[in-house]
């Protein structure tokens, strides 16, 4: 015979082993946040001395090695465009991509290489791209450092972070609304542009945005693609221009406080451009979400 | 506008496995066809072979022929697309788009099957809410998100949104298993008044409900576990419910199995 469970009054074990795996759940919080929020705050105090007007609007040419003043303005447009070149490159190619795994590759042979090939593509590390750009544009067709080869560079790094957030997103859409689009005699390719796409729109751009950031602090490709100047060069295409990353780098090693200052303030910068970015990336999608009018 | 449907000894598969066998029937225009059966008989499978949407499904396929009005369905040279133009479908889980509102999900198959104005957009999203019995409960907020309604409402904003693009012929998947007996009243009523515009098809596991709002029923049953659904009798509702010709007819709808 077992005994029938009596109402006991809670045991002092269990309220201690509460309160130890309490306090070891916020220790892991508390050490997850200390690098994130002191990497911020340094970023922050040293890069706010020089993050001024002219930080933002100079250009690094005719500043000698040890002169205080020069900027960044030539970082800046190059940053927004290479990264703003391999948006346009990879999100196309990676939403397309993602199209086909979920909507027409089910189970297919080509559709399963591609998956593979996408996570193959996930695990290489930036500088490896930089140099098949470098070894294939740069040197063996010969169109010499630019810009835009650093987006080519940046946008083989993009693609699988696209394809793989929209590839989920767009497994996400209920195939209830697919059918119910095939019901009324929509053809497959509207339902995919005209019902899927917008269904999964929030999450696709969250998805492209997570893949811009992760590009847009990419030193080693860009080093290796679009080189490194003083000057502003507003042409992507041809010869080397600057990137944010780039500039930190450069910056940061001279051998005097207002280079180094100067790379500070770049950080600030580059965390700022991305901050914004996925602010305005929220807003659309907040504008364009029904949600809203309820 | 209504039309007939004729099915011959039709077959449909997923891969290899045979979903439902040998089905032959006649479907009437302007009148409400019940079918019933217990669960996996195929009565779903069915009828998603009358609009081609079972072939979505990626290895479905069919056998046999379905004639609406001397059109086969699956001709050779006959586009899927423009079969659910003219056989419309309503689910059983209302379905409404989540990023449209109640307005452009009623006019989304109008919107998205190409050129019509505004003006007649407008006439038709009207006429086909106050067709579905749901003009008036959302007039007013017709720009507000169709998945902010109850449950009852989504689904007859559904056989709105089904019935704006002028189907002959609308095939409902059990359309009330998932509402309250207020909201299910509302659309059983809504049946018995499109029957005198559409040919209309309900699948559902509901007896009292066949017996409600059907002019003919259909009782379709399985041999055994993986074997194929059949189609045991077709009669006029009055007759199936009360003086059926098969046994396992009667045995079902008394509650003796299934």
């Amino acid at each position: 015979m077992t005994m029938s469970p009596v109402i006991t009054p809670l045991a002092f074990s269990r309220r201690l082993k509460n309160r130890i795996v309490q306090g070891l759940v916020w220790l892991a919080f508390a050490i997850a946040v200390v690098p994130l929020v002191s990497v911020l705050w340094l970023v922050v105090k040293n890069g706010y001395a020089r993050f001024d007007a002219e930080f933002l609007t100079h250009s690094m040419r005719n500043i000698g090695a040890r002169d205080a003043g020069g900027g960044a303005y030539h970082a800046v447009l190059g940053t927004l465009e290479q990264v703003g070149l391999a948006t346009l490159i990879s999100v196309p190619i990676g939403l397309l991509t993602a199209v086909y795994l979920v909507e027409y590759g089910q189970g297919r042979r080509l559709s399963r290489s591609i998956s593979f090939f996408v996570d193959v593509m996930t695990g290489i590390p930036s500088v490896v791209a930089g140099l098949f750009v470098l070894a294939f544009w740069v040197l063996v067709l010969g169109f010499g450092y630019s810009g835009f080869a650093g987006a080519l560079a940046l946008s083989i790094l993009m693609m699988p972070t696209v394809v793989r957030s929209a590839e989920e997103m767009l497994r996400l859409v209920p195939n209830d609304l697919r059918e119910a689009s095939y019901a009324l005699g929509v053809p497959k390719w509207k339902t995919i542009t005209r019902i899927v796409l917008p269904t999964a729109l929030t999450g696709i751009v969250t998805g492209v945005m997570l893949a811009i950031a992760r590009v847009a602090g990419e030193t080693a490709p860009l080093l290796l693609t679009v080189f490194i100047t003083d000057s502003i060069n507003t042409d992507p295409f041809t010869g080397p221009q600057m990137g944010l990353p780039l500039y930190v780098f450069d910056q940061a090693q001279r051998p005097n406080v207002t280079a180094v200052d100067r790379a500070w303030a770049g950080a600030l910068t580059l965390i700022l451009i991305v901050m914004l970015l996925n602010l305005v990336a929220r807003l659309i999608t907040w504008w364009r979400s029904p949600a809203k009018g309820r | 506008m209504a039309k007939q449907i004729e099915v011959s000894d039709l077959d449909a598969y997923y891969g290899s496995h045979k979903a439902i066998e040998g089905i032959t029937m006649t479907i009437e225009p302007r009148s409400v066809t019940a079918f019933i059966g217990p669960s996996g008989c195929g009565k779903s499978t069915f009828l998603r072979t009358l609009n081609r949407m079972h072939e979505v499904i990626p290895g479905a396929r069919v056998e046999g022929k379905i004639l609406l009005e001397d059109q086969d369905l699956y001709g050779s040279d006959i586009d899927p697309v423009s079969v659910r133009r003219t056989v419309g479908m309503v689910f059983q889980r209302p379905n409404p788009f989540p990023t449209m509102s109640i307005f452009d999900n009623v006019a989304a198959g109008l919107r998205l099957n190409g050129r019509v104005t505004k003006s007649e957009t407008q006439g038709i999203v009207e006429s086909s809410l106050k067709d579905a019995n749901l003009w008036n409960e959302v007039k007013d907020r017709l720009n507000k998100p169709g998945a902010g309604l109850s449950g009852g409402q989504q689904q007859r904003l559904c056989i709105a949104r089904a019935i704006a693009v002028n189907p002959s012929v609308l095939l409902m998947d059990e359309p009330c298993s998932a509402l309250d007996p207020i909201s299910t009243l509302a659309i059983e009523d809504l049946i018995s008044k499109l029957k005198n515009d559409y040919t209309i098809v309900i699948v559902t596991h509901n007896m009292q409900q066949a017996a409600r709002v059907s002019d003919r029923t259909a009782f379709f049953n399985l041999a055994g576990q993986g074997q194929p659904g059949k189609l045991v009798e077709m009669d006029d509702t009055s007759k199936i419910f009360t003086n059926p010709t098969q046994k396992a007819t009667e045995d079902y709808i008394t509650g003796r199995f299934g």
